[in-house]
């Protein structure tokens, strides 16, 4: 092991260490007499929230400090649009502080934003935890993986405005710098993912769609892992992973020629009674495949984040130092595991959305 | 459980911010990085294809050299032979005008040999004729007288004439 492999390990167990503790603390938030919760502790880190809390100083303590990016919430409420900035619920998300905003009462449960009641003050729970004298307004705010999903906007929009920049200032279309790094990513989803499933003849009109989406979900799930963004895990997000693959469903399904319907409603080849026995198989697989590729990214990701949230709980459930080079050693695995995860799950997306659109547009050869 | 419970504030940004993205990165990325891309593999594609192109040229080239420099050579072997032929007619056909002519002179030679010849012999008829009427002459004056005598000189002369 030469010196600067050394180090590096060494930095990097020290990263992770520290990632921990970052951990430990939030865990603690929930009261320090209690016992350490691992799966709420991960659940708040997998699921979204309304500011982007970066760290705690002074956990526990009189003068605790924490830093956060406070981000807008908007709501849509009876009185109208009401709008106020995440840092007014000061950290809170178990319903204690009360935001009073635009004739109504607010709340934060758990990172999602309930309207008391008229008259009622505060918020009451059920044994479940859930609100039993508020409601949840239209909720449209601005929230970590809004926020984080347009810093990914914003990031591939200069990666690939500079790259189209490079090739114009070149005469001969040679790209250079930024350029030179994406060409081969671009040609990669042309040559081995469009043009293979779609056909060479129709691959073009989806080249647009299936390149956003594989570097939208790409950029997402790389965002994901970096630790200091505290959980941005937009691809890991169901609602995220419904709309991408609303649109290969939408896209797939206007792009549907007339080959593709009859193998649906009446697979030519087979004798008639198979072609009864599967016509609701066919039909119900039109939306199942879509349904498939929410759950697989949303489920890998989600799942990848919850397998190293959860080696690190294990030092604080073991209450003990000793497990801390195990936990780190297996998240850092993991975490390796992760980053190839990360570009084979926007492959697998993009491939199987371009399967879809051939299918559809594939000619009858029969 | 709310993890499996698409939230609707994240779905409405979700939608618009991906639409958004789509059509920027369509508009300003997509069209040129995948026309320069494109753009560029015709080129090559063109590139090699004119390079192949002008290989055959050239290989066409070098065959139209190749043989006109052997329908030359073919041409100086088949000029070659003709004069050879043409001076070996000549030869010929000079050698046969020359023995022709030599046999015309000759028979010509000939001719005046035998045309001298026969008149030589005709003087020399006419000559003996003239000399054995002289000698008849002499003898038959001197040998009128002896009749035997005369007779048998007249065919001593003739005989001796004839052996002329």
């Amino acid at each position: 092991m030469t010196l600067s492999t050394l180090k590096r390990t060494v930095f990097t167990v020290l990263f992770l260490s520290v990632f921990s503790f970052g951990f430990a603390k939030d865990a603690k938030e929930q009261g320090d007499d209690e016992k350490f919760d691992a799966k709420s502790m991960i659940m708040h880190h997998v699921k979204d929230a309304y500011g982007m809390h970066i760290i705690t100083f002074n956990e526990g303590k009189e003068d605790e400090k924490h830093i956060t990016i406070p981000l807008p919430v908007i709501l849509w409420t009876d009185n109208g649009l009401t709008t106020f900035m995440s840092s007014e619920f000061h950290h809170d998300y178990h319903g204690h502080e009360v935001v009073e905003k635009n004739g109504g009462k607010f709340v934060n449960v758990h990172e999602k934003v309930y309207q008391l009641n008229e008259g009622e003050t505060e918020v009451k729970l059920d044994e479940e935890g859930h609100p039993t004298n508020a409601e949840r307004p239209i909720d449209i705010s601005i929230t970590r993986n809004v926020f984080m999903m347009w810093v990914s906007v914003i990031v591939l929009i200069l990666i690939f405005f500079a790259a189209a920049k490079s090739y114009k200032k070149s005469k001969n279309n040679v790209p250079s710098g930024i350029g030179s790094f994406v060409e081969p990513l671009v040609v990669f989803v042309r040559d081995e993912i469009a043009k293979p499933m779609i056909g060479e003849h129709k691959y073009k009109r989806y080249m647009p769609y299936l390149l956003t989406v594989f570097f939208f979900i790409w950029i997402n799930n790389i965002f994901g892992l970096i630790p200091i963004l505290n959980g941005a895990n937009l691809s890991g997000n169901i609602a995220f992973t419904m709309v991408l693959a609303l649109f290969t469903f939408i896209i797939t399904t206007f792009s549907g020629n007339k080959n593709y319907w009859k193998h649906i409603f009446w697979m030519p080849g087979v004798p008639v009674p198979m072609k009864i026995f599967l016509m609701p198989i066919e039909l119900i697989g039109i939306f199942t495949k879509p349904i498939s590729l929410m759950i697989r990214l949303f489920a890998n990701i989600t799942a990848g984040h919850i397998i190293i949230l959860a080696l690190m709980s294990l030092i604080f459930i073991f209450k003990t130092w000793a497990v801390a080079p195990v936990s780190v050693a297996f998240s850092l695995f993991i975490g390796i595991i992760e980053i190839v995860v990360t570009a084979i799950q926007a492959y697998i997306f993009t491939v199987l959305s371009a399967l879809y659109f051939g299918m559809a547009t594939e000619e009858a050869h029969h | 459980m709310d993890l499996i419970k698409p939230g609707f504030g994240l779905v409405f940004w979700t939608v618009i911010t991906f639409l958004i993205l789509l059509f920027l990165l369509r508009k300003f990325a997509w069209r040129p990085i995948l026309g320069a891309v494109s753009e560029r593999e015709e080129g090559i594609k063109n590139a090699l294809a004119s390079a192949e192109n002008a290989r055959k040229e050239m290989e066409n080239l070098q065959a139209d050299n190749e043989r006109i420099l052997q329908e030359a050579r073919v041409e100086r072997e088949a000029m070659l032979k003709d004069a050879r032929e043409i001076r070996e007619q000549t030869i010929a056909r000079a050698e046969t005008e020359a023995q022709e002519k030599a046999s015309k002179i000759i028979e010509k030679a000939q001719a005046a040999i035998e045309s001298e010849k026969k008149a030589a012999m005709a003087e020399l008829k006419s000559h003996v004729a003239g000399l054995s009427i002289e000698i008849a002459e002499k003898v038959v004056r001197e040998e009128l007288s002896n009749k035997d005598k005369q007779l048998k000189l007249v065919e001593g002369m003739l005989g001796e004439a004839k052996l002329n």
